[in-house]
């Protein structure tokens, strides 16, 4: 009992931890710079130079210039989020003030919860800290909010409700272009949902779990999916995986692109065609709160992506935060390092997976709507579900 | 001869779409990193870098009064250039030259001579319409102020933007 209690008070503990740091030190400020990432690529892209005046404002404590740090520029989000707060927040008279509000919240509730489930870090080893103050230590700290066995599920499950708050959205604001949007993301829902389920399928016949964390520690063992052979030993089963899992890349991939609202599936949202589409009516925070839900569902997307396909915290060479694996040279420093370098790399491929998302949106052209549907149907839907035979056949063929 | 556009025959790979995605990511590719080392922007860092070289001569900035080469104001102060101004940006005051002066055949003079740069429009109507060439749109764009009594310039300030400008109107001359 005693034991028990004292477990269920530090588990309690750790996972607020988790959760306050990842939201508000690591998401957030990941968000505010891939707001200033995507301006800096758009406009290096389109021959400008993009914002690169702000900086931080030393000014205000009397100093005589403001900070600039290695580019310019770094200060803008910062400017941009007191913007929005500063700004009026409107409410127009015509729409309905209830689901109105309601439909922000609704956007970006499932944006944030689907980071629970994302491995991203091996584990953190303190017991050094905690021999001193407690007596006792209590093991390595797994680096995932929610270690659940039904994972990436949850993900699916969560994620698709981001659209009720879109389509709340449109509906609410009583006018023609938010209503037109919002009709286009529930269509668009439904063309993308059934590959991107399908194209999971094959890495669950690999894997033989749904625990992301479980999924990610497979990968570190056995190599990643799309590079099989950064760890564990040479097979022919690997080679004839690639394929299917390459393809299976593609979907998910581009599902992902279609999930987040991004270019060239932004639909919903369309510019040039509907205005700024479901938020068309918004204004201040409650606008912020939809373009805070598409940075976010963008790196939850990024980060589903790196733990299914790109090995997630895995590094080759590196040992994980409970020091196995990697170079045996490596080992003299103590595990908690080795915890923070996986964290590091979890993130630098998140980064990495949106400066592509940030490159796709500005390279490509939207789709229009019955592409859209004809590619989730007709392509997608029927490649998906070959693939998962492809994979029963590559499995039977070549056994471990 | 009616004509028929033909239709293009795409190949596989153009079928597929996915070799043109990443064409045209190698394209984008390319600018950027062309403009990350400096190479291919085209934007003027604005404050730091101005274009003032490169104005054309009939550049219409800031609208100014000018004194001819013996210091006397060309303005006569006949108020048409007040009368036409479409967003009504200035405001004369008409005075009289004394019998003393030597210019006392031109009869009027401003006393007073206001132009509201925030109404201002730039259009040079006030240039176009002045029989006396008193008044000229010269280069200056960046016209700033933090107050709006800051913005209207009066008759020093015009003066001071316009300088002398000698040899336009001959019949006030006493040598011609």
């Amino acid at each position: 009992m005693d034991t028990l209690l004292s477990y269920d008070w530090f588990f309690i503990a750790t996972s607020l931890v988790k959760t306050l740091v990842i939201i508000f030190g690591v998401i957030l400020p990941m968000v505010s710079y891939s707001v200033y990432a995507e301006r800096r690529v758009s406009a290096l892209i389109q021959d400008r130079l993009g914002p690169n005046r702000v900086g931080f404002p030393t000014t205000l404590l009397g100093f005589k210039k403001d900070l600039q740090l290695f580019l310019g520029g770094l200060g803008q989000p910062i400017a941009d989020g007191l913007k929005f707060i500063l700004k009026e927040d409107f409410t127009p008279a015509h729409v309905n003030k209830f689901y109105f509000w309601l439909a922000p919240i609704l956007v970006i509730v499932p944006a944030l919860l689907t980071l629970a489930v994302l491995p991203f870090g091996s584990s953190l080893d303190f017991d050094f800290i905690f021999q001193r103050i407690f007596g006792h230590g209590f093991g390595p700290v797994k680096m995932v909010i929610a270690d659940i066995d039904v994972g990436i599920l949850f993900v699916f499950a969560i994620s698709s409700l981001s659209v009720y708050g879109i389509v709340l959205a449109g509906w609410s604001s009583n006018s023609k272009y938010p209503f037109l949007g919002g009709v286009r993301s529930t269509s668009q829902m439904i063309s993308y949902e059934l590959s991107i389920g399908l194209s999971v399928i094959p890495l669950f016949m690999i894997f033989g779990k749904l625990n992301l964390s479980a999924i990610v520690r497979f990968q570190a063992e056995h190599g990643w999916l799309l590079f099989p052979f950064t760890n564990g030993e040479f097979t022919w089963q690997k080679i004839a995986l690639w394929v299917p899992c390459f393809i299976s890349f593609i979907i998910f991939m581009v599902s992902v692109f279609a999930e987040t609202n991004r270019l060239p599936f932004d639909l919903p949202e369309a510019e040039t065609e509907l205005v700024a589409g479901y938020h068309t009516e918004y204004s201040s925070m409650k606008f912020a709160l939809f373009f805070l839900a598409e940075y976010t569902a963008m790196i939850a997307g990024s980060g589903l992506v790196v733990a299914l396909f790109l090995g997630g915290w895995h590094l080759p060479f590196i040992p994980d935060g409970a020091g196995n694996g990697g170079l045996e040279i490596l080992h003299h420093l103590p595990n908690w390092i080795w915890g923070f370098v996986n964290i590091g790399v979890f993130f630098g491929k998140v980064s990495v997976l949106i400066i592509f998302f940030i490159w796709v949106r500005w390279t490509l052209p939207r789709f229009r709507f019955d592409q859209l549907m004809r590619l989730g149907w007709i392509w997608f839907f029927e490649i998906a579900l070959v693939n998962i035979f492809l994979t029963a056949g590559v499995l039977a063929l070549f056994p471990n | 001869m009616a004509y028929v556009v033909p239709r293009p025959k795409l190949t596989l790979a153009e079928k597929l779409y996915l070799p043109a995605i990443v064409a045209g990511l190698a394209i984008t590719l390319k600018h950027f990193k062309k403009a990350l080392f400096g190479k291919g922007n085209v934007t003027m860092q604005y404050p730091e870098q101005k274009w003032d070289a490169s104005l054309p001569e009939h550049y219409r900035g800031a609208p100014t009064l000018v004194k001819d080469e013996h210091d006397r104001e060309r303005c006569v102060a006949c108020q048409l250039c007040e009368f036409i101004c479409p967003p009504r940006a200035i405001r004369i005051k008409p005075g009289e030259i004394p019998a003393t002066n030597k210019f006392a055949k031109v009869e009027k003079f401003p006393l007073e001579f206001d132009i509201d740069m925030i109404r201002c429009i730039y259009c040079g109507l006030c240039e176009e319409v002045c029989p006396e060439q008193a008044i000229f749109l010269r280069k200056d764009y960046s016209i700033t102020g933090l107050t709006r009594a800051e913005m209207v310039h009066d008759k020093a300030k015009l003066y001071e933007l316009g300088g002398v400008m000698d040899g336009l109107v001959h019949k006030w001359n006493p040598k011609k």
